[in-house]
């Protein structure tokens, strides 16, 4: 029951909430997507929070990606120890990084007063969840050697059964309470995106990249309209 | 040939008396709003002064603006990969103590105090944290030059001023200054649209208003940088940046932006000028001696029946043209050559222009006397109490020539009014100076007319903005009968 209900009700339930609820947000409540930055209160000490806390996360979000998604590789890459070796202390200074990030931001929010007013109460649910997937991804990666390499066996079939619809839960049940708290906190932060200040990875500005510099909108399309001999107007301009 | 429409807009500084009734106007009506306190859209600063944001100028700091690498016009601490590299951390973002923490008063303490031996005061109180704070610096607070060791003392456009004549302008008898009045420049080459990741800050093609879609923006803060005259602000409370939207509502229902509307010196202008799109690029990155003349160049003669023909072509609509045939700010930058553009260095290709001050130049101190009585009228420019040079710094990326012939300008058109109205001076103390600047009566009798005498419709010509058609291809007009108001509806709530 307890099983069934963390490792097949749970995910199902986070990534439907997600998905709807993020575009339903996206597209309803445009303003409210935000990154809500609080650099221009405090700068100094977010330098030190936020840098080796976004960079850690990054990596280890790429880290499980690849995992995920070509785990052939990573057993391939892990086949000699030296090179599991390098990819595990690798990623675990990624944690270390991210965690000491997370308890650095922590310090400075409640430190300045500025930083306390702007915060809201799903903040502190981001906090707390962020602190108990970092730590509980520390521990495991600390008492269950070696992650990189067990994962492509147990986690991938898991989340891949769960994409295609037939979860299989036999490997993680059997899984120590670390790893499933880890796996549960983990599809509750996916589940609270829409909720929480979470939704700012969701529109990270790829677009930027190829986008040229200059924008310039039109309420209407001049020429169309100038020229028209019609005595309706012309057609919408195409970057509204 | 892609010419396109700009409200642009022209500031006499000779005019400004810095009441700071502009700054209120703007106020009140767009930033009295949690996280916008701070925010002065429009602000008045003293010259020589620090200004607001502290040291704005000084992009060693701030990094604000364009600068050439080679030959490549690149933002000098935002674009593409810096941007995208800083976004967990923007080194170079001005945080609020830069401009200043804004507060209130206590109020109603002056009625609430209990009884006592004291008379109740009302503290300060931070409008940030609401706890009492003691005011360090406000947007202002070198107003008039006070505290001119802190402030006016260490103004960026010193910088290459002589140790002495930067002395000489602190003399208590040669002591000047003038007011420096800043809204958006809704430049032609803007800064912190290219900077903007989210795509969210956008320049209307029809009038050339820089605007954020608040919708868009997340929070990134890289228009913050990127914008070297800070008029993008950060507001802390909803997590969006905001700018001077140029009043576009009013302007769209043929009102003049509030602050210009209130300017009690009437020192403000506004008008359409034409200019040709496809030189933006080569303009901005040409060589910064030729800055100036290269961007007026980009601004076209709307009685030139090709350009009226090209404008036409590219879709501009006939009242706007009639409105750049009559713009004021067409007549102050291109036809009388008075008008030059702020700090043009930074590359955006601003469209706000200034009429450089002619500071006192008729007293000076010889012998240790203050005298007033000299054998020319008015002194030589050459011996004004603000240096050439101080400010070339400010108007012509460090020309010394180009305000030297603008205050020629300036001056002539004083000499030959003097001579109309009183007719005391000497025949070629006046036609010398105007032939100088090879100026006719009339051109000076109209320079006087238009910056002494202008009415209403003479400073301000707007032209239609056909937001009607426009809307009508936007949605159906059907759907908002009876509606009022703009935008959406979402109360300006701070995100989850």
């Amino acid at each position: 029951m307890f099983n069934n209900f963390f490792f097949i009700g749970l995910p199902y339930a986070a990534l439907a909430v997600m998905l709807v609820g993020s575009i339903f947000r996206y597209l309803n409540f445009g303003f409210k997507v935000s990154s809500l930055s609080t650099q221009f209160l405090e700068t100094k000490e977010l330098f030190y929070g936020s840098r080796p806390f976004h960079w850690g996360l990054l990596y280890l979000f790429f880290g499980h990606l690849v995992a995920f998604l070509f785990p052939r590789s990573v057993l391939l890459w892990n086949s000699m120890p030296v090179r599991l070796l390098i990819l595990e202390i690798v990623a675990f200074g990624f944690g270390i990084s991210a965690f000491f990030g997370l308890f650095l931001l922590i310090v400075r929010r409640l430190k300045y007063k500025r930083l306390i007013v702007v915060a809201n109460k799903m903040d502190i649910v981001v906090y707390v969840i962020l602190a108990v997937q970092i730590i509980s991804g520390l521990w495991i990666a600390f008492f269950f050697r070696w992650g990189s390499s067990w994962f492509a066996g147990t986690m991938t079939p898991y989340i891949q059964s769960i994409f295609i619809f037939t979860p299989d839960i036999a490997a993680v049940s059997a899984m120590p309470l670390a790893v499933k708290i880890h796996i549960i906190s983990g599809f509750t932060m996916i589940g609270i995106i829409p909720f929480t200040r979470f939704i700012h990875f969701l529109v990270y500005p790829f677009s930027y990249i190829w986008r040229p510099y200059q924008y310039v909108i039109w309420n209407w399309d001049r020429k169309t309209i100038r020229k028209s001999k019609k005595l309706v107007n012309g057609v919408r301009s195409k970057n509204n | 040939m892609d010419i396109r429409s700009q409200i642009s807009m022209v500031f006499h500084l000779d005019k400004c008396i810095g009441c700071h009734t502009c700054s209120i106007a703007c106020k009140n009506i767009w930033t009295d709003r949690k996280g916008a306190e701070y925010m002065w859209w429009n602000n008045v600063e003293t010259k020589p002064g620090t200004g607001y944001p502290s040291k704005w100028e000084d992009q060693d700091i701030y990094k604000g603006g364009w600068e050439m690498k080679g030959k490549n016009l690149t933002l000098k601490g935002a674009g593409k990969f810096k941007g995208l590299k800083n976004m967990f951390h923007n080194p170079n973002l001005p945080v609020i103590d830069d401009y200043y923490e804004p507060w209130t008063y206590q109020y109603e303490h002056l009625f609430e105090a209990e009884e006592g031996d004291d008379q109740p005061v009302a503290r300060p109180v931070s409008l940030i944290t609401g706890e009492y704070m003691t005011p360090k610096s406000g947007p202002n607070w070198d107003d008039d030059l006070s505290g001119s060791q802190e402030y006016a003392r260490k103004d960026v456009n010193f910088r290459n001023l002589s140790t002495q004549e930067q002395e000489a302008m602190f003399q208590l008898e040669r002591m000047t200054m003038h007011y420096l009045p800043r809204i958006c420049n809704h430049c032609l080459n803007p800064a912190c649209v290219a900077a903007c990741p989210s795509g969210a800050i956008y320049k209307r093609g029809e009038d050339g208003i820089v605007l954020i879609n608040q919708k868009k923006c997340r929070a990134w803060r890289m228009c913050v940088t990127a914008c070297p005259y800070k008029k993008s602000y950060y507001n802390w409370n909803t997590g969006k940046s905001e700018k001077c939207l140029l009043c576009y509502p009013r302007l769209e229902s043929g009102q003049i932006p509030a602050c210009m509307h209130s300017c009690v010196g009437r020192i403000r202008y506004l008008g359409v000028m034409l200019y040709d799109a496809d030189k933006i690029k080569a303009v901005a990155s040409c060589p910064e001696s030729e800055l100036v003349d290269r961007q007026l160049e980009i601004y076209l003669d709307p009685f030139d029946p090709e350009v009226i023909n090209a404008a036409k072509e590219n879709g501009i609509a006939d009242s706007t043209i009639d409105a750049a045939q009559k713009s004021p700010v067409y007549k102050f930058v291109k036809k009388w050559g008075l008008a030059l553009p702020l700090h043009p260095e930074f590359r955006t290709l601003p469209n706000l222009f200034y009429v450089p001050p002619l500071l006192p130049t008729m007293a000076f101190v010889e012998n240790g006397t203050y005298e007033t009585t000299s054998e020319s009228f008015w002194g030589a420019i050459e011996k004004s109490r603000l240096p050439i040079k101080y400010l070339a710094n400010l108007f012509s990326a460090g020309n010394e020539k180009t305000i030297e012939v603008v205050l020629k300008k300036l001056m002539a058109v004083r000499l030959h009014r003097r001579n109309v109205t009183v007719g005391d001076l000497p025949e070629n103390e006046v036609t010398d100076p105007m032939k100088e600047v090879s100026m006719d009566k009339d051109t000076a009798d109209a320079i006087f007319r238009l910056t002494s005498l202008p009415l209403f419709s003479d400073r301000f010509v707007i032209p239609a903005a056909h937001r009607e058609e426009a809307m009508e291809m936007l949605e159906s007009t059907a759907d908002v009968k009876g509606n009022h108001g703009f935008g959406f509806k979402e109360p300006p709530k701070r995100g989850l």
